[in-house]
């Protein structure tokens, strides 16, 4: 029995035939950014970087949502979880993320309620059974998850639940790539853009970077021949240079994307300027809470005032964000920083980069 | 994370639809979508669906990774 | 790790529960039974080889789709000491019970544990119970220990691996750890998933009968089948590689697996053994598993290769390789 949708993008011939293909066209030396943390894993997890020419490098980009939270919010989280009648709901994700003198974990540990949900209808549901406490959902995610979060709140207001809150620290992906491209050092030939932000926001929202730079770009899926594809698209535009902003997922992203999502998303959040962990302040790269639903914002509800957090010292996650520097070169990694004892949120995230690499890189 | 495998809707109920992927059942909300039907195939994210597979598409993308795989197996002897 | 304070990490059977073994308790009790740290001890009484092997079960929830606590703690002792090539034949039981917990669900638990010995061969000959205020424990944690004489020419244990070995796997991966998590308040899957909780003292009994030259054997419990390979390749110091595609996993396992982001390798087996042979009866020695009632979907699953002590590497369905690291500690749910 196989999996529809899934299963036929698993088949080793198509894999080899494809990294064939990449063997027989890539002459150039070119380093391909994989936007997506969800990318990252399954080109590990498959051992794709194993499998193309060693004239191809693969650098992990500022696509895990949990690594790209800035210090200052991660230690908001745990303020918030340390407030009275309080139930804290978040994805698993966050759970181990050091911020400066706690994790979110360590607090559980205290007795500090704090639950992994699966959706934000969990949240919801957790609210509408605890009436007298107040259950804050911390908001971590790209365009992918800042709509279902906006339907919570609109699903909350229509239920009259008046003690569910949360907490926006939502960033969007086309923004970062112009900042990114603006970091200093940045050395990148090509983007493979991640597939499920751009179900939501489509292809066409990347058009205003690729015409400002015209790098190029290929939307790609999570099974291994959608990787090996986009990664094949890419050669041929670098080696043709003629760059091209393409789709290679086009079973699930359009150009215009999920409008209906957007809308929604766009009903409850408004953009603001955010602070990314190792690229600083994007401008209106962040989603806020409308003043109109001010009543679920946790961030204005509990007056967290966002500290002046440092990040860790020593810890190279910003630079490995952008591409700057693989986890082998930060003096840290697995010396200090192991995922028993994280120093940055790159080896905390399963889809962190340097998790990743410490999982599944042998070292050589 | 991002979940890659596609789930089937097999029942709707108020915005709610109950979702199958090779005989794992599940809820998710439908709210993000318009107009979704029994039988489509929808990818799915943190308990909402995101979007509806385009059959279309995903035919094109598989006719186009075979013929690529037959007319290589045609050109080289399989090693 | 530094924290002042036990974490759900620390039992979770991976890296993190494996310092806390080695900082506090090995210190203490130090001695060369203790030392190898295998799933049971060998010791040796009046010239005589015996397992001696304890385990504590606190399964939440104690019933679930294909067994429960009371079953699951009979076979998870009578399996360790198999893994230790004895012959289980005696068990404690130490109950642990909440105050208000309901003696039906008592009764069927301990009828359970009564059909699993019987199952196992083995007799329950001593036991405790206590009784603890409400809260001060979760429903019903049960203990069990058992001992089991080791026949003179079997000697196995997880040191023994050497390259050319190769791996067998007596069945699917991750049926017990998928059962119970989607039995989990707020975990909202229907599917027809079950716990593989069974006794494998009779697989062994055949895996001996069919060979001598088993090395190694282990029941990939806690930490699955990722964990217990690391431990094997670090404990032999050697390299072990095994094929993506030749581990078998049922579809809908697979499936939740998918949708919570987890790597089956990790995730908890109740009812299967991993088997070292030397190359020449690996065969032999798969025949004789398949003809276990519980290890019909035994396979081949790898080898151990010379060179690259202590590491675990996985060939991929696509053809590429990666490394298996050990669990570091419990995996949660990733959404984004």
């Amino acid at each position: 029995m196989t999996i529809k949708h899934a299963d036929e993008y698993r088949d080793p011939e198509i894999s080899r035939k494809i990294v064939e293909q990449i063997n027989n066209l890539s002459k150039k030396k070119i380093r391909l950014m994989e936007v997506c943390g969800t990318h990252t894993m399954s080109i590990f997890r498959n051992g794709i970087r194993k499998l193309i020419p060693d004239t191809i490098s693969l650098l992990s980009g500022p696509g895990c949502p949990v690594c790209v939270t800035a210090q200052n919010e991660i230690d908001a989280f745990i303020e918030i979880s340390g407030k009275p009648d309080t139930i804290i709901t978040t994805f698993g994700d966050l759970m181990r993320v050091p911020g400066t003198g706690s994790s979110l974990q360590k607090e559980r540990a205290k007795g500090k309620d704090i639950r992994i949900i699966y959706s934000t209808f969990d949240a919801i549901e957790i609210a509408r059974k605890n009436p007298d406490k107040r259950v804050i959902f911390l908001g971590v995610g790209f365009e992918t998850t800042a709509p279902t979060v906006a339907a919570s709140i609109l699903s909350a207001r229509d239920m009259k639940i008046d003690n569910y809150f949360v907490y926006s620290a939502h960033k969007t992906v086309p923004r970062a790539l112009f900042a990114l491209m603006k970091t200093e050092g940045i050395k990148i030939d090509g983007f493979i853009l991640p597939g499920h932000v751009s179900v939501i926001i489509g292809t066409g929202a990347y058009l205003p970077f690729f015409n400002r730079f015209k790098m190029p770009c290929v939307v790609a899926g999570f099974e291994p021949s959608d990787i090996l594809q986009a990664i094949l698209m890419l050669a041929e535009q670098i080696e043709n240079k003629s760059p091209e902003l393409k789709n290679a997922y086009t079973r699930a992203v359009s150009f215009k994307g999920n409008e209906k999502a957007i809308r929604i998303m766009n009903d409850v959040f408004e953009q603001a300027d955010v602070a990314w962990r190792g690229i600083g302040v994007i401008p209106g790269s962040g989603l806020k809470i409308r003043d109109e639903f001010s009543n679920f914002d946790a961030g204005k509800k509990f007056e967290i005032i966002s500290k002046d957090s440092k990040e860790p010292k020593g810890c190279a996650c910003g630079e490995i964000l952008t591409g700057l520097k693989t986890p082998v070169e930060c003096p840290l990694y697995k010396k200090i920083c192991t995922p028993v004892e994280p120093v940055g949120p790159c080896m905390v995230s399963s889809e962190g980069t340097c998790a990743a690499y410490y999982k599944y890189h042998n070292g050589d | 994370m991002c979940l890659a495998i596609p789930s089937k809707i097999v029942k709707i109920e108020n915005n709610m639809g109950i979702i199958d992927v090779d005989g794992v059942q599940r809820q998710a909300s439908l709210l993000l979508l318009e107009d979704p039907k029994v039988g489509e195939y929808v990818i799915v994210h943190a308990g909402f669906a995101i979007k509806k597979i385009d059959e279309e598409a995903a035919m094109e993308t598989l006719k186009v990774l075979r013929e690529a795989l037959a007319f290589a197996e045609k050109s080289e002897p399989a090693g | 790790m530094k924290t002042d304070r036990i974490l759900l990490d620390h039992g979770s059977g991976g890296k993190i529960s494996h310092s806390l073994t080695l900082d506090i308790m090995l210190p203490v009790f130090d001695n060369p039974m203790l030392s190898k740290l295998n799933d049971g001890a060998i010791l040796n009484i009046g010239g005589k080889k015996f397992a001696f092997s304890t385990d504590t079960y606190v399964v939440d929830p104690i019933f679930f789709p294909g067994g429960n606590i009371g079953e699951l703690a009979i076979y998870g002792t009578v399996n360790d000491i198999a893994m230790c090539g004895g012959t289980p034949l005696y068990l404690s039981a130490g109950l642990v019970i909440e105050e208000g917990f309901p003696i039906s669900d008592l009764k069927k638990i301990i009828k359970s544990m009564g059909a699993a010995a019987a199952k196992a061969g083995v007799k329950v000959v001593t036991g405790d119970t206590k009784v603890v205020p409400k809260g001060a424990a979760d429903k019903i944690f049960i203990n069990t220990s058992g001992i089991g004489p080791i026949p003179d020419d079997i000697d196995v244990g997880c040191e023994k691996a050497v390259p050319g070995d190769i791996i067998i796997l007596s069945g699917t991966i991750a049926d017990h750890g998928i059962t119970v998590l989607t039995q989990r308040e707020g975990m909202t899957f229907t599917s027809s998933v079950k716990s593989d909780t069974a006794p494998l003292n009779h697989m062994v009994e055949k895996i001996f009968s069919s060979s001598k030259n088993i090395h190694v054997l282990r029941d990939p419990t806690r930490g699955g089948v990722g964990t217990s390979l690391n431990e094997i390749a670090e404990k032999s110091n050697c390299g072990i590689k095994i094929y993506e595609n030749k581990i078998p996993v049922k579809n809908e396992v697979k499936g939740i697996c998918e949708l919570l982001g987890f790597d089956p390798l990790y995730i908890a087996n109740e009812g299967k053994l991993l088997a070292f042979v030397s190359p020449e009866d690996a065969g032999k020695v798969l025949s004789a598993v398949r003809k276990d009632e519980f290890g019909n979907e035994a396979c081949i699953i790898g080898e151990v290769v010379p060179g690259h002590p202590g590491k675990v590497f996985l060939e991929t369905g696509i053809g590429g390789t990666r490394m298996v690291d050990m669990l570091t500690g419990e995996q949660l749910p990733r959404i984004c």
